[in-house]
């Protein structure tokens, strides 16, 4: 298995006490198991705040997990040896909703893509500028903007630059957090239709991350919904967003094609501590069980399964 | 100089809500400030065309009957609800002095009132959130509370821009869904000012479609959604991504929106159109309406 992810939680530190010590906790990722194969694309949906970016942050190793354990090609990404772990990494990248707010703005492109290059000796250095030409073009850029800086480029294009630095590194998993949420949508749609076809020809795995249930949709084979740092619905695509199960789910679903809703209220802070169900406040269809039974998984068909004990209730 | 808009027309009757969808740079805020009389002067300005509002003539109101005429009887809700609040004011403070300044209001009647109108827009437990201040509020919350100030002097008209783009997806639903109550209920018209064509479906009663300050196609939302006839609108449709079209290349729109220093004796979208003609780069389309009320700018529009 090319990434799999069991049981990890992710706390943050919110106040400190009289001598540093962390006196409470803030639980962006409570138990989140997911494994991703090669070439598979797996998205992840929720609103603002639910943990996504905390996931793949923990994916990549940017955030080390409080608890569980994350493993890149069965391996514990925490017991690497500094080698393995530098060959390693190079395979699991991220792209950021706004790549180029770490690059240094006097970095000319063609720098910003031979570094990672370099950083992981790939290619003889007499080759590497050819490879950088390839890179460039392969994202729908040309050889010229090599030689431009940053801020002369369009938020499509700079999405473009980033998905390219990514792919300098020859990675087998992409996690892209918010790739396009900030850009119109007939923008969007070119960089989609970028992503699908690196996946279909070089087959890299992506975690598509991203708040818009029909992006994520259009994109991914398989989905995982998540909801105040639990996933709460998981499945193929085919399967979840033709007829959600999970309360959420549904919500979710009509609210992204521009429907009402009958939800109240919003999503907890994780700094609460939630006995029961995550999505109880707001649930159309809690009774007092939701508010005290934590709720596991149970399956719906094969890889398809929801945290409700009543989604056969509520089809 | 350059003309952000090019001669837009809207008409808005009451208890109407039209949307005017647009991507990022087509003219669509500029818009909600012309009619409120809020463009930065310099580097902006009307340079022609006219306002009516309530059979009144607008122009050549002065500064300070516009401010009588915003916040009393054109509301306004932008899209930072944290932003356009003040901080240091807890948020029933804000809607009692709206109240107190508009409406002449004492001020135990404004105290009421306020309750009142936090109650109407959803607010759970209206007299502890009166208490609070903006920054211990949600997001959404926080919008509910710009609608009550919008909505505090019943205003004919509410100018919403972005109103839940900066909400989460199941937030926006809830705020759209009251807004449109809102509507229902008073003689009050909306004019929703949007990015997304998705939200517009189900909350509007009229769509109009602004491409680089000009409108290009305007009708109810089933004539955009299911007979939409100018290009720009068909690629805006075939832009977004579903689940439905799994496998199926998305359609861009290649290129940049034209620059408001460019002058065009041509159709503005003639440099991006996948239909484009000879004639599309000599000429300027009109605005040409059906019965029914849709119309389009195009020379070639689609008929279905
Ligand atoms: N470095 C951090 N320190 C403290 N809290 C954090 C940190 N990163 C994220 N959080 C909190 O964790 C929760 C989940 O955040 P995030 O993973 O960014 O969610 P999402 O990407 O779904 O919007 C939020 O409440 C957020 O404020
Ligand atoms: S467990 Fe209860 S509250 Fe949670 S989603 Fe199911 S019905 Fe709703
Ligand atoms: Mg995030």
């Amino acid at each position: 298995m090319l990434l799999s992810v069991e049981k990890i939680t992710k706390e943050f530190p919110i106040q400190k006490g009289l001598f540093g010590t962390p006196t409470a906790y803030l639980r962006a990722v409570a138990g989140v198991s997911f494994d991703i194969e090669a070439g598979e694309v797996v998205g992840l949906v929720g609103e603002s705040g639910c943990g996504k970016s905390t996931v793949g942050r923990c994916v990549v190793g940017l955030h080390q997990a409080t608890d569980g354990r994350v493993l890149w090609d069965g391996k514990d990404i925490a017991k690497l040896s500094p080698e393995e772990r530098r060959t390693l990494r190079r395979r699991f990248q991220m792209v950021f909703q706004n790549p180029f707010s770490s690059l240094n703005p006097r970095q000319k492109i063609e720098d910003v893509l031979l570094e990672p290059i370099a950083v992981h000796g790939l290619f003889r250095p007499s080759e590497r500028a050819a490879a950088v030409q390839e890179l460039i073009e392969q994202v729908g850029l040309s050889s010229k903007d090599l030689q431009k800086y940053p801020h002369e480029f369009s938020g499509g294009q700079r999405q473009r630059i980033g998905i390219a630095r990514a792919l300098a590194c020859q990675p087998d998993l992409m996690v892209l957090d918010e790739p396009v949420s900030s850009l119109d949508v007939s923008v969007q749609a070119s960089i989609l239709n970028l992503l699908t076809k690196l996946n279909r020809d070089r087959k890299i795995g992506y975690l598509f991350i991203s708040h818009d249930l029909q992006v994520v949709g259009y994109i991914s084979t398989r989905v995982l919904v998540m909801y105040l740092g639990v996933v709460v619905e998981e499945g193929r695509v085919d399967q979840v967003l033709k007829s959600p199960r999970h309360p959420y789910t549904q919500t979710l679903l009509k609210a992204s094609l521009g429907a009402s809703v009958a939800v109240k209220g919003e999503q907890l802070s994780p700094a609460q501590v939630v006995p029961g169900c995550a999505f109880y406040n707001r649930c159309p269809h809690a009774e007092s069980r939701c508010s005290n039974e934590k709720q596991d998984f149970q399956e719906v068909d094969g890889v398809w399964r929801v945290a409700c004990w009543k989604w056969h209730k509520i089809g | 100089m350059g003309k952000v808009l090019r001669g837009v027309d809207l008409a808005l009757e009451e208890g109407q809500t039209l949307a005017l969808v647009g991507e990022s740079g087509c003219g669509k805020s500029v818009t909600a400030l012309s009619v409120l009389n809020l463009l930065p002067q310099p580097p902006m300005s009307k340079t022609a065309g006219r306002i009516r509002f309530e059979e009144r003539e607008m122009d050549g109101l002065s500064e300070l009957d516009w401010r009588r005429v915003r916040g009393k009887e054109i509301g306004i809700v932008f899209q930072d609800p944290v932003a356009s609040l003040n901080p240091v004011f807890t948020v029933g403070d804000q809607v009692e002095e709206a109240l107190k300044v508009h409406l002449g209001l004492t001020v135990a009647v404004a105290k009421k009132r306020t309750l009142e109108l936090l109650t109407q827009v959803g607010l759970p437990e209206p007299e502890r959130i009166a208490g609070q201040y903006p920054h211990q509020l949600s997001g959404g919350m926080c919008q509910r509370v710009m609608i009550a100030m919008a909505v505090a002097c019943e205003p004919k008209l509410l100018i919403a821009d972005e109103p839940t783009t900066a909400l989460d997806v199941t937030v926006q639903a809830q705020i759209l869904d009251l807004l449109f109550q809102m509507t229902q209920k008073s003689k009050m018209a909306v004019l929703l000012i949007t990015h997304d064509l998705r939200i517009v479906r189900n909350h509007t009663d009229r769509v109009v479609i602004l491409y680089a300050g000009e409108v290009v196609e305007e009708g109810m939302p089933d004539d955009i959604f299911l007979h939409a006839q100018h290009p720009y609108t068909e690629g805006l449709l075939a832009a977004m991504p579903t689940f439905g079209q799994q496998g199926k290349p998305l359609t861009s729109i290649e290129g940049a929106v034209p620059s408001p220093f460019d002058t065009l004796t041509a159709c503005v979208f003639a440099d991006r159109c996948p239909k484009v003609q000879e004639k599309c780069r000599k000429e300027k389309p009109l605005f040409e309406s059906e019965k029914n009320g849709h119309g389009v700018r195009c020379f070639y529009p689609s008929k279905k």
